[in-house]
Order: structure tokens, then C-alpha cells, then sequence
């Protein structure tokens, strides 16, 4: 496997206000692995997130994807160059099938326009159905076949959170972001997601992760960054950041000298 | 299966011929039971489809509250208005002389012209607005309906180009491959009075936007706009230009309103501000949100509903109150506005989605 880096971000700094949301912070993903990133809650991982993927504006940092440099300031723009995302809180379109969720994230990968919309040439129609198929393959993969009718509000969550990947997938990334994806599942469903994960980096794609739940991180990641207060405070393989006295630190408080 | 499937289809097309034989036939029911009067009805009824059915992409698909929708209907009227009377050349010797045989533009080529015109504005309206949402994108649609109202009502000074509060009159009637809209059409076997010609017109022209509409709602457009309204974030997370989206369905919506327009000042032969007031918008708005936001037959309904109601009102609410008082007590107009708030308010509670909505799940 190459060892090539994926997304390259260094120095990436983000204020509101007086809070220093994000203070330098560095991260890299190798093409093809799971790259984990994790932190106690406020640490500024889903800020990091909107960050990269063009919904705030970063007050400073490099951005390299795919080795071509890139600054993140639209967010339809960084899912066109493919980098696409979940959202920790749920954005479904709720009252579209689910089948229809999918479909709209073929939208970048296609063209028709508003003439082809109103005549229906042969060309649309081919690209029509060419959706339709690519959105049902998408979710027999995430194994929501059943569900392609249903709106998608009526999900049930853990479905729900399914439903977000096979529409991340469909905008066919490099790299998929996924945040907090297990966030309210059950043991059985985030064992059927760590499978999923696996199944997708076998399929040749990067993943960045922010999670809280340990076993999944550390028994799928490959390496591990780990933010507090907006800094990164360790990053390697799992093993070794768990022993991070540092890390031990955020996440426990500060022991005993 | 296959069979039970086959049979399907076969009713299906028949309810869709006699569909077809039931609007053809209408206009003919209608004026043998009350006269061209309801044909008349009818024909504006037909119009208003077109109308709210544009709306309906702005507000309905695309999720952006539009209360200033009927400026592009007042486009499109006065576009026409201008090009096909003789108020220009009475007015402007010049005009006059560069169309000796007076201004009569043909309502075919008014209606390019005022699609073209209406989706400009519709731009114009929408670029400074892409960040504003709910209220506030509703606040400067408003301001912008009344805007142009307010340019109709007031530019007839310095130089009279819109005749002011008076309006327009003289305006030519459509035609279409020389058989005028004005005089019934002899086939030999059967004489089609005017209003009925144009009801065909104006059928023509509904169904054809309506097709029109079911085709982008289904298309990878209209997917997009259901996504925004559903939630601009992630559709921009989808790769979806939103602005430029957005701005599509403003200019989209208001380009059905630009064409209405000129077949309304043609059919009228006379415009005036007055018919384009802020209270218009809120009836072609009342129509989409009554008749199901969103959902194409609903919309139709609505618009039908809406557009007939007040004439059986007046129909009725006279002759009753003549009858239980001896005098007309409350004003037909005051009972409409009532009984329009109440209609809305209970539409509100009990079927927020519209009198026919889409049906919760799969198409």
C-alpha cells in the first residue's frame, strides 16, 4: 500500500471570538487508512471538521488534498474535489425517500441541466437511470435496500446514520469525514458500522473519523490524533496514544504528581 | 401480477382520456348552465394555475418564501401592454413615426420577450437575497412587489410611459395563425366562441407548464432545490451550487409568471396597477400553501379553488342576504377576506401540508 498522504493539513488556527477554537493544529491521512480523531468534548474536532470541509472560514493553515494544494472556503466545492462528509447531528433530507437522499448525492458527479431537466433527452434519461442504479447499489451496500421508499425522517437512527454514508458515498470521495458516526447506536449496530468502515477502506477509500466510543477507534484506526483545547496533544498508532501521558491527562484530569 | 398490472395501466389511461374529453367539453357545460360570465371564471381559473404552479418552484420546491411573486406577472402584462397598444405612439411622436401601422407586436414574441425579462428580475431579486431565509427573504420579496407596483403607478410622470393609476387600454387581443381570440372560430359544423377558444389556450398552456413542473421535480434540478429546502447545509455538502440553484428557481418561477402575464393583458385588453397589488401575491401564495405546498396536483387544486370560490361567494353570499335581510348586510369582498383567513387558519391546523399533499413515503 502506498504510503502517500491523502489530506496534508498543517497549521490550521480558528478563533470565535475570544475562544481559540483550533491552535495550530496538524493533521495527516495516509490514502487508505483509518485515521481516527478523537478528544474530550469542546476539544474542537467538529470545528476542525467544518474547517476543512469549507464551512467556516480557518483564520489561518495549509491545506494540501491529494497532494494539490487547496483552501477550503465552499463547501460544494471541497465535495466536488472529494471530500465528503457526515454531520455529528443528523442533516437527512427528511422528507425525501431515502432512495432520493442518495440520488441527490450523485448531483456533483452528474450534469444534466435544465433543458435536459424539461425535454427528457435520451442522454438525461440514461443519466436518470444511471443514478437510480448507482443510488439503490449504494444502499444494498450500507444494507438500506429495504428502506428506499421510506422518507427518510422515519428512519430509525442508527439506520439514519447509515442513510448519511451512502449519500456521503455517492458524491464518490477519496476521503469520506465522518462525524461521530456511532454517536447513539447500539453495540449490535456499531458492530455492523465497524464492519461497514472496514468494508469501505477495503474498497479502497480513506477514512477520518471523529468518535468517542474507545473499542471502535482504537480497534479500527490506524493512527490516532488527539485534540484539547483546540491543540493537538498526541498522534500515532492507537497503542501508543493510549499509554500518552498527556492524553491520560485530558481524558482522566491531572493525576498526583 | 403482470395482469392485475396490465389492468392498471389500462384504467389509468382511460381516466386520463376522459379526463381530456371532460376539460374539452367543460367550457360548453359551464356556458350552457351560467353563461360566458363562467367561462370567463374558468379562463382566469387557468391562469392562476399557471401562476401558483411558478410560485410553487420558488416556494414550494426550493423552499424560498416569495410574497412579492406577482411583480413578474406585472412584467410580463405591461411588456405587453406597451408593445401591442397605442399608448406609446399617442405618447411619443417618435415611437409613432418608427411604427406608422401603430405598435402590434405579436403576444408570441412579447411572451419570449417576457420570459426572458421576468427571469432577469427574478436574478436581480434573488442575488442580493441568497443569504436570507424564512422572514426575512419574505420581508424583500415584498418590498420588491410593491417596488414595481409602485414604478407602474407613478411613472406616468415626467414622461408618461405606464399611464399611471389609469392603466393601459387598447391592448391587442392574442392571435394565433391569424384566428384572433376575439371573435368565435366557424369550423363548419360547430361555431367555438371566443372565451372558449381562449379557455382552450390557456388549458394548453397549464398543462403544458404543469408537465413542465412534474418533469424538474423529478430531474436532477429538482432534487437539488427539494434538498436545499430540506437543508441548505448538507445540500451544499452534497457538492450542490446553492446559490446558483437558488437563483435557477427564482428565475424559473418568475419566468411562468412573465409569460401569464402577457396572455392576462392580452385577454383583458386593459392593465392597471391595481391588479397587481400585494394582495394578489398573497392569493397566488394562499393557493400554493392551501392547496398542497409542494405537490403539484395540489397546486392546481388550490389554484382552481381559490380562483372559483370568490365568484360562487358573490353568486351567493347576494342573493342570501337579499333574501334573509331584504339588504346586503356585510360586503362580498369582506366576507372572501374572511372566509379565506379562516380557510387558511384551519389548513394551518389541520392539514398543514395542504388539502392534497403528497403522500407521506414513496411516489
Amino acid at each position: 500500500m502506498s504510503t502517500s498522504l491523502l489530506l496534508d493539513v498543517t497549521d490550521v488556527s480558528k478563533c470565535f471570538g475570544g475562544v481559540q477554537a483550533l491552535d495550530s493544529v496538524g493533521l495527516q491521512v495516509a490514502e487508505g487508512s483509518i485515521v481516527g480523531l478523537i478528544g474530550p468534548n469542546g476539544a474542537g474536532k467538529t470545528t476542525f471538521f467544518n474547517v476543512i470541509t469549507g464551512l467556516y472560514a480557518a483564520d489561518s493553515g495549509i491545506f494540501l488534498f491529494d497532494g494539490k494544494p487547496y483552501f477550503p472556503e465552499s463547501v460544494s466545492e471541497v465535495t466536488k474535489s472529494g471530500l465528503a462528509r457526515t454531520f455529528q447531528n443528523i442533516r437527512l433530507f427528511g422528507e425525501m425517500t431515502v432512495l432520493e437522499n442518495v440520488m441527490v448525492g450523485c448531483h456533483c458527479r452528474t450534469k444534466a441541466g435544465l433543458l435536459g431537466a424539461i425535454f427528457r433527452f435520451p442522454s438525461t434519461k440514461r443519466e436518470e437511470q444511471a443514478i437510480r442504479d448507482k443510488a439503490h447499489k449504494l444502499l444494498a451496500y450500507v444494507g438500506l435496500s429495504n428502506f428506499a421508499l421510506m422518507e427518510a425522517r422515519n428512519l430509525s437512527y442508527g439506520h439514519q446514520r447509515r442513510l448519511e454514508i451512502a449519500r456521503a458515498l455517492a458524491t464518490e470521495p477519496k476521503l469520506l469525514a465522518l462525524d461521530e458516526p456511532a454517536a447513539g447506536m447500539n453495540a449490535t449496530e456499531k458492530l455492523e458500522l465497524r464492519e461497514l468502515l472496514l468494508r469501505i477502506r477495503a474498497d479502497g477509500k480513506t477514512i477520518l473519523l471523529i468518535e468517542h466510543d474507545v473499542s471502535l477507534v482504537m480497534g479500527i484506526c490506524d493512527s490516532l490524533t488527539v485534540l484539547d483545547y483546540g491543540k493537538v496533544i498526541a498522534a500515532g498508532k492507537p497503542a501508543d496514544v493510549r499509554v500518552h501521558p498527556e492524553v491520560i491527562r485530558a481524558y482522566l484530569g491531572q493525576g498526583p504528581a | 401480477m403482470l395482469k392485475s398490472l396490465f389492468a392498471n395501466r389500462l384504467s389509468r389511461s382511460a381516466y386520463l382520456w376522459l379526463g381530456v374529453v371532460a376539460l374539452v367539453f367543460l367550457p360548453w357545460v359551464v356556458g350552457a348552465g351560467g353563461g360566458n360570465y363562467w367561462v370567463r371564471v374558468l379562463d382566469f381559473a387557468l391562469l392562476y394555475i399557471v401562476l401558483a404552479l411558478g410560485l410553487n418552484v420558488v416556494v414550494g420546491f426550493a423552499g424560498l418564501l416569495d410574497l412579492g411573486y406577482i411583480a413578474f406577472y406585472a412584467l410580463g402584462a405591461y411588456s405587453f401592454a406597451l408593445l401591442a397598444s397605442p399608448h406609446l405612439p399617442t405618447q411619443f411622436a417618435s415611437v409613432a413615426a418608427s411604427f406608422p401601422e401603430g405598435m402590434h407586436f405579436s403576444p408570441w414574441m412579447v411572451a419570449v420577450f417576457s420570459i426572458i425579462l421576468a427571469a432577469l428580475f427574478g436574478l436581480i431579486l434573488g442575488l442580493p437575497t441568497l443569504q436570507l431565509r424564512g422572514d426575512y427573504l419574505a420581508i424583500v420579496t415584498l418590498g420588491f412587489g410593491e417596488i414595481i407596483r409602485i414604478f407602474m403607478n407613478n411613472l406616468d410622470r415626467p414622461l408618461n410611459l405606464t399611464n399611471g393609476p389609469k392603466g393601459i387600454s387598447g391592448i391587442d387581443p392574442i392571435q394565433l395563425f391569424g384566428v384572433s381570440f376575439t371573435k368565435s372560430l366557424d369550423l363548419g359544423f360547430v361555431q367555438i366562441p371566443a372565451l372558449y377558444l381562449v379557455f382552450y389556450l390557456f388549458l394548453l398552456l397549464a398543462i403544458a407548464v404543469a408537465i413542465v413542473c412534474l418533469h424538474l421535480q423529478d430531474s436532477r434540478i429538482g432534487r437539488a432545490w427539494i434538498a436545499i429546502r430540506e437543508d441548505e447545509i448538507a445540500a451544499k455538502a452534497m457538492g450542490i451550487n446553492t446559490r446558483n440553484m437558488k437563483l435557477l428557481a427564482f428565475a424559473i418561477g418568475a419566468s411562468f409568471a412573465g409569460m401569464a402575464g402577457v396572455l392576462f393583458s392580452a385577454f383583458q385588453g386593459f392593465v392597471s396597477p391595481e391588479s397587481f397589488t400585494l394582495w394578489e401575491s398573497i392569493v397566488v401564495l394562499a393557493m400554493v400553501v392551501l392547496g398542497g405546498i409542494g405537490h403539484i396536483p395540489g397546486v392546481i387544486l388550490g389554484a382552481v379553488l381559490l380562483a372559483v370560490f370568490p365568484e360562487v361567494l358573490r353568486g351567493i353570499a347576494q342573493p342570501v342576504q337579499q333574501f334573509l335581510f331584504g339588504h346586503v348586510i356585510i360586503d362580498v369582498e369582506i366576507i372572501r377576506q374572511l372566509i379565506y383567513g379562516l380557510a387558511l387558519i384551519l389548513i394551518m391546523l389541520y392539514r398543514p401540508g395542504g388539502i392534497w399533499q403528497k403522500r407521506g413515503g414513496g411516489r
